[in-house]
């Protein structure tokens, strides 16, 4: 027997999502920054705590290591390292956050290159006593290379530098001069206690000088809708849906999920690669048809004449087209450990829905991300190494710069004899 | 709901978004997809979602379910009647036959939980699946929130924690070699509370005990077990009636009911965001065995 429900069923409420990256290691109190957040946001359950707190007991911790909330796998418990990428999940009543929790040391550039492709908001984290390390900087580099719109300076522990509003302004003049040198649209600077809770949920009374939001307040309220890009119309196609049915007939839809800009019926649209015409006739959801689709929908479009479309095609408006190009030019940051990226080599990717075989052309530099030094006479990438490559497509992407637009703009590289994920690209330039 | 003017929208709307992506994803690149469905709400969102993926057209994979066996009748029931609505073609991987002729054999707590994996890896590899949906979500458990969205599975169903692909932007690799598959959870980014916020707004129908109903049970380890045909009290355990539901349902040899008085949606939904113990801390006894149970499970080929 299945239970019908009778009682109508209330909305959910209207919140919206943040994704978010953290980076930092344990030492500049990260993990307890997360606790903290997961804890006075009610997020944390007792039976976690009670479990760390008893693995914590175990192994002689003088504290409760909250480490070892976001430590799932045995070998990250047993030698006290963190091995990759961990998802976090807490809401307010006015959002829901996700927090991909990246390692401050193992593989910490591929993880956090990871994390940082698909956040809306970074949260660094430094300490007060040390102010701006190495691990910093590479940190803000990598949030404006993957151009994640929104940054977070956490100056952590606030209370054993005597709640300084000094030491605290000159690391929070330091990293702004630093991020000017960037791409960073939008900094934030907040000092805190995570340990203490200052400044994390409410306003700490220790430093009344600040006069800023707590990180929960600024992470609550950061503006995020403006930074989808709804003035370009991308719409790769997914899934072409042809129902075999004898109640639906000659029905023809493009599934996909918008990537950018506003489709609505009506409109003129392009198919690419092959440049053909038409209009949208309508866009449709299962719930119904809808007046207009934007990111980040999964939406069903269907056009006004019948034109060979399939997977790997992209909807867009005549005027306004992305490239169609297969010299490309891209920032590519290798994650393979068994073998780096070589010139004349040849590899698998996957750009939106379309996947293509690639040889690289060539390597134009390898960057230090600590001085930001081009290295022109690299002749490889090895793992966690950045550099600018040029690459041949075998068949066109269609392709944005990423600054322009991080779905169309992002690619990864695939090793076809190990099936492994071995590189992430962003485009540069595509011609 | 999606409010347009502002071209914002909800966070349900943008994880039913992200799921469907990752659905059509799979149907699009993998040759024979096939969907875990054991009539836990999980699974049940998780179809409902397939439905709203593929619309007009039909879901287009089977649906397969591993039978321990040890089912409560209410939620076998469930799933026959869902199957039959939709349409779809169910396969049973029945832990009962292979029990019978002898690929697994029953372990000494009489707990089924271990010996589904070879029951589910023999079904795969003789239908020849490559992509298995899965309904597990991240919040669920620790090894879970390390574990990627397309995951990758050698030719022994082996899951290896330490050597996963990096998963950027909505990029997924799902290219493997013949034998290998890719579990896939589109449910990944979605918390208990999302689930059951997602079953009000689309009034999705549960099998009835999710909802809080009178029932007989024990108490063991601060949890409350039906009892019934695979669940024997011991020497000293008093039986007693409880007004109780399920917050999880799996085998009904190990899964525990909660004291509940949450007899709808609305009520649930009020409970879940009240309570401080996550489900499977709750009512499974399978993941109480050790710090790493789950770990140690998906590493041989669970879910």
């Amino acid at each position: 027997m299945s239970t019908e429900i009778v009682a109508p069923a209330p909305e959910a409420r209207a919140m919206d999502l943040l994704r978010f990256a953290t980076a930092g290691s344990v030492d500049d109190g990260k993990s307890t920054l997360i606790g903290r957040l997961l804890y006075d946001t009610k997020s944390l359950f007792t039976d976690q705590l009670a479990a760390v707190e008893a693995v914590s007991a175990a192994r002689g911790d003088e504290y409760t290591n909250l480490a070892l909330l976001t430590d799932g796998l045995r070998a990250e418990r047993e030698q006290g390292i963190t091995i990759d990428v961990a998802y976090r999940y807490f809401a307010t009543p006015r959002r829901k956050f996700i927090i991909a929790d990246t390692p401050g040391h193992i593989q910490y550039t591929r993880n956090m290159v990871t994390g940082a492709s698909t956040a809306d908001l970074a949260l660094i984290l430094v300490d007060a006593r040390k102010g701006l390390v190495e691990q910093s900087r590479r940190h803000a580099f990598l949030c404006s290379l993957l151009r994640v719109p929104h940054l977070v300076l956490c100056v952590n522990k606030m209370d054993l530098v005597d709640w300084s509003q000094e030491v605290y302004e000159r690391i929070a003049d330091e990293f702004t001069a630093f991020a000017a040198k960037l791409d960073v649209p939008d900094l934030t600077v907040v000092p805190v206690s995570a340990l203490r809770g200052d400044n994390i949920v409410t306003r700490s009374d220790n430093m009344p000088w600040y006069e800023g939001p707590s990180l929960l307040h600024h992470l609550e309220r950061v503006h995020i809708a403006s930074d989808r890009n709804l003035v370009d119309v991308r719409f790769p196609v997914q899934y072409v849906i042809r129902p075999q049915s004898t109640t639906v007939t000659d029905y023809r839809g493009y599934a996909g999920q918008v990537a950018s800009g506003v489709l609505k019926p009506g409109d003129e649209v392009m198919v690419l690669p092959s440049g053909f015409t038409s209009r949208i006739a309508a866009v449709e959801t299962a719930d119904g048809p809808v007046p207009e689709a934007f990111p980040p929908m999964s939406v069903t479009v269907r056009l006004a004449d019948e034109i060979d479309i399939s997977r790997g095609d992209l909807i867009c408006r005549p005027n306004n087209a992305p490239a169609v190009a297969q010299d490309i030019e891209a920032m590519v940051c290798w994650m393979d450990e068994t073998a780096p990226l070589r010139v004349g080599a040849r590899y698998a990717i996957k750009h939106t829905t379309r996947s293509a075989r690639a040889i690289v052309r060539g390597l134009h530099y390898r960057l230090d991300i600590n001085s930001l030094h081009r290295d022109e006479s690299a002749d490889e990438l090895r793992l966690n190494e950045i550099g600018r490559v040029r690459l041949r497509t075998t068949v066109p992407l269609l392709a944005d710069e990423y600054r322009r637009n991080r779905t169309t703009g992002g690619f990864v590289i695939i090793d076809e004899a190990t099936n492994r994920t071995v590189g992430a690209a962003m485009i540069v330039e595509a011609n | 709901m999606t409010t347009p003017a502002a071209y914002q929208v909800s966070h349900l709307d943008a994880l039913e978004a992200e799921s469907i992506f990752v659905m059509r994803e799979v149907v699009a690149e993998m040759e024979r997809p096939v969907m875990l469905f054991s009539g836990g709400k999980d699974s049940i969102v998780m179809l409902r979602l397939a439905q709203k993926a593929f619309a007009p057209a039909n879901v287009p994979f089977p649906v397969m379910h591993v039978d321990t066996g040890h089912n409560f009748p209410e939620v076998l029931e469930y799933r026959d009647q869902r199957v039959a609505e939709l349409g779809l073609q169910l396969v049973v991987a029945s832990v009962p036959e292979a029990l019978a002729s002898g690929m697994v054999r029953e372990s000494g707590d009489g707990m089924r939980n271990r010996i589904q994996t070879p029951v589910l890896l023999d079904a795969v590899e003789k239908h020849r699946f490559d992509a298995l949906f899965g309904g597990a979500r991240r919040d669920e458990e620790k090894a879970r929130a390390k574990e990627r969205v397309f995951s990758f599975r050698d030719e022994f169903g082996q899951w290896d924690p330490k050597n996963q692909r990096p998963e950027l932007w909505s990029l997924y690799n799902g290219r493997h070699h013949p034998g290998e598959s890719i579990r896939v959870f589109p449910l990944s980014n979605w918390t208990e509370l999302d689930v059951w916020h997602y079953i009000a707004r689309e009034r999705i129908p549960l099998p009835s005990i999710y909802y809080a109903h009178e029932r007989e049970v024990i108490e063991r380890d601060g949890m409350f077990y039906a009892v019934n045909e695979f669940f024997r009290p011991r020497a000293g355990e008093e039986r007693f009636k409880a007004q109780v539901r399920y917050r999880t349902v799996g085998d009904a040899s190990c899964t525990a009911a909660v004291r509940s008085d949450a007899d709808t949606v609305e009520k649930v939904i009020e409970e879940v965001a009240a309570t401080r113990i996550t489900e499977r801390g709750a009512t499974r006894g399978d993941d109480r065995v050790s710090e790493a149970a789950m770990e140690d499970r998906k590493r041989e080929g669970y879910f």
